[in-house]
């Protein structure tokens, strides 16, 4: 059964998204830059329309052919993160497409604001990652880490049977092209194993 | 009986859910529900059968995700097998119908994805078109959350065939789409193609619906449809069910259909029982006439813009006549110019934007598509278009995202031949000049009776009179001083006896005067008294913003007089801020080239212009600019400059480039070498592509930006038609890599003498060399240093 949730966040991780724009642990950003950071901070929360849809899946393993439950994977490292695992979390979850609409306007206007607007998006998708992760803890126990398309050998084609499983673009509205990117962009999709 | 007679006739019952049926019939996880049109036909009959039984009056057959991006050239089988199912399970059954279903295609539209918008329309054609011939009574277009698809779903399917067209988007909680629109404007956008029913379905109960079915109902004077899911999905014992039983689907939906609901039916969960007992808890509702709201709105993919209550203001920098600078921008195709006025004047209040790019010597249809495009991007307010060129007119309300308002038709029978079928097919407001082949009427009387001509003329169209707004024409009061009484007199009959709204180019009234604005703002004054609903205005004039805030006031518009205080107080608090910044850049007043470093933009620009006074605009820019420009790009390549402070340094360099630019003589300031730059076709990524044009055009090089997904034939035809001697192209995704190399291939071959750098995510130096690049740039400075190192052996 497919489950959708919605969010908000409240404040901007803003080390993370300085790391985003190139900064080290030490630099810290100019006054102007940090002045650029907080108007950026409170139009991409103003924009901010955080969906999530989820759903478990049993999974079995033969040598490191996996059968997700929802589609069938070679993978190595993803054989390797989820060793021991005999169920999933799949989710899918968007930082919503008015941060698209503001980095599109902003890179037509203003490029110092469309890459802060970009690592903004970045960031705030990321912390809603995260939380959705700890609800997910709260819900089915220890998880490991989680693990998306393209990290080590997993293919981006496995994009196509997410999509399908959840009914991502029906349920909340993220598309995927034929190159298996995602609008809107500040989205993300994973695999999470239940411990 | 034919389906548009049953719908005037009373209430329509719509059908339940599809894909939760198939699910529930053992439909597997990975199959497309319409593979069971061929493969399990009985049981998609099976369903419809029921749905009928239950008393649906019309069926949605299994074609929701039937479209050429899932089946290819299976297309027509799966659809006229969807069809055919539907049939087989109407057979013996009368007045009953059969909805061709269409979804969303599931990719997203440009600007924000990466399917145009004339592909949309074709893709949709596709299935319409399969629909039609096999015998669909209605074309439903339903669960949308775009609705820039669902306008091009709704045009293909008017282009294709006569079927009648209903559609319905998905609201959330929050009373949006996915896509932020609002019910207002989704319906200002439906009503404006002229669909035969609207409304809502999927995604919520019927009574969290309750909200917007009620807004849409205000404002809707078409049918209204209402197809709720059964609630949330749940978990019982390993099933899927949903929160929502049959009987409280039924008792939640019996007050949407007193509201109004006219079409009604279920989404998501709901089965033929939920059917049954919303047909028995209804049926004995009075059913509501549908009236005619006679409403005058235009709109956005955001919001609707009603006319007729406060007065409307309509931007109107974006208009070449009389503007130098704007001229300039668009002969040199500099759109960043057109966006920074959109922007502009939406931050300075303005309600709608008008948008006029006629110049003799460019290419105004495509011209003003693109600006309309563009603009669209950078801000949500609803849109005038502007000319006098029926094919600009044409393509600019296609491409509009919402209704426009239309500048102008008048009582000419040629303009309004021109103009009217346009209005018809695609929606939207226009504003009638009350002139005809006599010229303009020297009274009052004579323009009423050409806006009485129009009113019927329009009528014969299908053209409503709320779809037109009449301007009585200001004309100059130092020619005639009769001039303000005439317009203002055709005015106020016009919208009073003829119950139209009207508008005004205000500033025409002060030609030929010193102090134009004192009359313009008395003027406008005069007007909103006698019943103006809409002024095309210059935002950046005190005195008319002035006018508009203290009438709203004094009409009553203003409750508290709220934002007639706001306004007043920004009003002295602006006056505050500039000494304010003069003093912050007190302590080092004229060194440009600190602002520059710092990236504050208004320092730099009052910074160059002071030193305008006493320096040579080339040593300005050999002096401050440039060499604040290395300094921040050498901090750059030495990561003590991270990537904003470069780019809002190069912004501050602008800013102080454009001030320069206007004491410059081109031939002094200009390097040698030109540039053109893309993101190659199929790549939609232009953020990098971007900060390497910025940073270029900071050096003083000439660039041509060819924005994004750009064909290869194009890069060379620009080139080429340049002269230039480098070309920068970009990729972010491994997949358009082809295209960077079949560019390369292309430029190689047809201009062997230009240099060619490429950039982006997925290139490093070795993938640049094996695709035919010149160089490889791993960052826009890198690409400076190259251009700089072209322009030293040129």
């Amino acid at each position: 059964m497919i489950k959708t949730l919605c969010g908000k966040i409240e404040k901007l991780n803003v080390s993370e998204t300085l790391r985003f724009l190139g900064y080290g642990k030490t630099a810290l950003p100019e006054e102007s830059v940090r002045q650029l950071l907080a108007e950026c901070e409170s139009e991409v929360l103003a924009a901010q329309d955080l969906r999530a849809c989820y759903a478990v899946f049993d999974i079995s393993a033969h040598g490191e052919k996996l059968d997700l439950g929802f589609a069938e994977v070679e993978s190595h490292s993803l054989y390797l993160n989820l060793k021991g695992c005999k169920k999933i979390v799949l989710f899918a979850c968007t930082a919503g497409v008015g941060i698209d609409r503001l980095i599109a306007k902003y890179s037509r206007i203003s490029p110092s604001k469309a890459a802060v607007m970009q690592a903004a998006g970045a960031a705030l998708v990321e912390d809603w990652c995260e939380e959705l992760c700890a609800i997910f803890k709260r819900e089915y126990g220890d998880m490991k880490p989680r693990f998306s398309c393209g990290y080590g050998d997993l293919p981006l084609a496995l994009q196509r049977d997410i999509f399908a499983a959840l009914s991502v673009t029906k349920q909340i509205g993220i598309t995927l092209s034929d190159d298996y990117f995602m609008t809107p962009t500040k989205s993300v999709t994973a695999i999470v194993g239940i411990r | 009986m034919t389906i548009l007679e049953k719908l005037k006739s009373g209430r329509v019952v719509l059908d339940g859910g599809m894909g939760t049926q198939l699910q529930a019939r053992g439909l597997p996880l990975g199959v497309l529900p319409e593979e069971w049109n061929l493969s399990r036909p009985d049981e998609v009959t099976a369903i419809h059968r029921a749905y009928f039984s239950a008393g649906s009056d019309i069926v949605c057959a299994n074609t929701f995700g039937a479209n050429y991006f899932k089946f290819g050239d299976r297309l027509e089988e799966i659809i006229r097998a969807g069809i055919k199912c539907a049939e087989n399970a109407r057979k013996g059954l009368k007045d009953k119908f059969i909805a061709l279903d269409i979804g969303s295609c599931g990719k997203l539209l440009k600007p924000l994805g990466g399917l145009d918008f004339e592909d949309a329309v074709a893709l949709f054609k596709r299935t319409v078109k399969a629909g039609a011939e096999a015998g669909a009574d209605v074309i439903f277009i339903e669960t949308m959350n775009d609705v820039y698809e669902l306008k091009a779903a709704v045009i293909a399917a008017r282009e294709v065939c006569s079927l009648p067209v209903f559609t319905s988007a998905v609201f959330g909680n929050d009373g949006k789409t996915m896509t932020g629109t609002s019910p207002e404007a989704f319906v200002a956008l439906a009503e404006g193609l002229g669909v035969d029913a609207l409304g809502i379905n999927c995604s919520l109960a019927p009574a969290e619906m309750a909200d917007t079915v009620e807004r849409i109902l205000k404002v809707s004077s078409t049918p209204v449809i209402v197809k709720p899911n059964a609630g949330l999905p749940q978990e019982r014992g390993g099933k899927t069910v949903y929160s929502l039983g049959a009987d409280d689907f039924a008792a939640q939906m019996v007050p949407l259909v007193e509201a109004g609901a006219r079409l009604i039916g279920g989404c998501c969960g709901t089965t033929p029982e939920y059917i049954e007992k919303l047909v028995a808890a209804t049926k004995n509702i009075a059913v509501k006439p549908v009236e005619n709201k006679g409403l005058t709105v235009v709109s956005s993919y955001t919001q609707a813009r009603y006319f007729g209550h406060i007065p409307v203001l309509i931007g109107e920098r974006i208009n070449p006549t009389g503007k130098k600078r704007l001229k300039q921008a668009l002969k040199e195709n500099d759109i960043a110019y057109v966006l920074s006025e959109a922007v502009s004047q939406a931050e300075k209040g303005a309600h709608v934007l008008d948008v006029n790019v006629g110049l003799p010597e460019i290419d105004e249809p495509s011209m003003l598509e693109k600006c309309v495009s563009e603009i669209q991007a950078v801000t949500d307010l609803p849109l005038q278009i502007d000319t006098s060129d029926p094919v600009a007119m044409g393509r600019a309300m296609r491409i509009y995202n919402g209704v426009p308002l239309v500048n102008s038709v008048n009582g000419k029978r040629e303009s309004m031949d021109a103009v009217f079928p346009l209005v018809k097919k695609y929606g939207g407001v226009v504003i009638c000049l009350t002139l005809d082949e006599n010229g303009i009427p020297s009274t009052a009387e004579g323009r009423v009776k050409i806006a009485e001509k129009i009113i019927e003329y329009a009528n014969s169209y299908g053209i409503l009179r709320g779809q037109l707004i009449f301007d009585t024409l200001a004309m100059a009061v130092s020619a005639d001083n009769s001039a303000a009484n005439a317009a203002l007199g055709a005015l106020d009959y016009i919208r009073h006896n003829l119950g139209c709204n009207t508008s005004l180019g205000v500033s025409n009234i002060s030609f030929g005067l010193p102090q134009r604005d004192f009359i313009n703002s008395t003027f406008f004054a005069m007007a909103l008294a006698r019943g103006l609903s809409a002024a095309i205005y210059n935002p950046n004039s005190q005195e008319m913003v002035k006018t508009y805030n203290s009438f709203l006031a004094l009409s009553g518009l203003d409750e508290n007089c709220a934002n007639y205080i706001e306004y007043a107080s920004s009003v002295s608090a602006g006056e505050i801020t500039v000494t304010v910044g003069e003093k912050s850049g007190g302590a080092v007043t004229g060194d440009l080239k600190y602002f520059i470093l710092k990236g504050l933009k208004a320092e730099a620009a009052a910074s160059a212009k002071k030193l305008l006074e006493i320096s040579k605009p080339l040593d300005i820019i050999n002096a401050y600019i440039i060499p604040a420009l290395d300094e921040a790009g050498k901090g750059f390549e030495n990561k003590t400059v991270f990537l904003p402070q470069l780019l809002m340094s190069a912004e501050a360099a602008s800013s102080a480039f454009a001030e320069i630019k206007a004491k410059l003589n081109p031939a002094e300031n200009a390097k040698n070498l030109k540039a053109v730059l893309a993101t190659v076709k199929g790549d939609i990524h232009d953020i990098g592509k971007n900060i390497v044009v910025t940073l270029l055009q900071n050096y003083g090089f000439t660039v041509y930006d060819l924005g994004r997904d750009v064909p290869p034939e194009t890069v060379l035809k620009e080139a080429r038609a340049r002269g230039v001697q480098l070309v920068g192209l970009s990729a972010l995704m491994t997949t358009t890599v082809v295209s960077m190399k079949q560019t390369i291939e292309l430029l190689k071959s047809e201009l062997p003498s230009v240099k060619i750098c490429v950039g982006g995510a997925v290139l490093n130096e070795e993938y640049a060399k094996e695709i035919g690049a010149d160089r490889y740039c791993k960052d826009a400075m890198a690409t400076v240093r190259y251009a700089e190192e072209l322009e030293s052996k040129i």
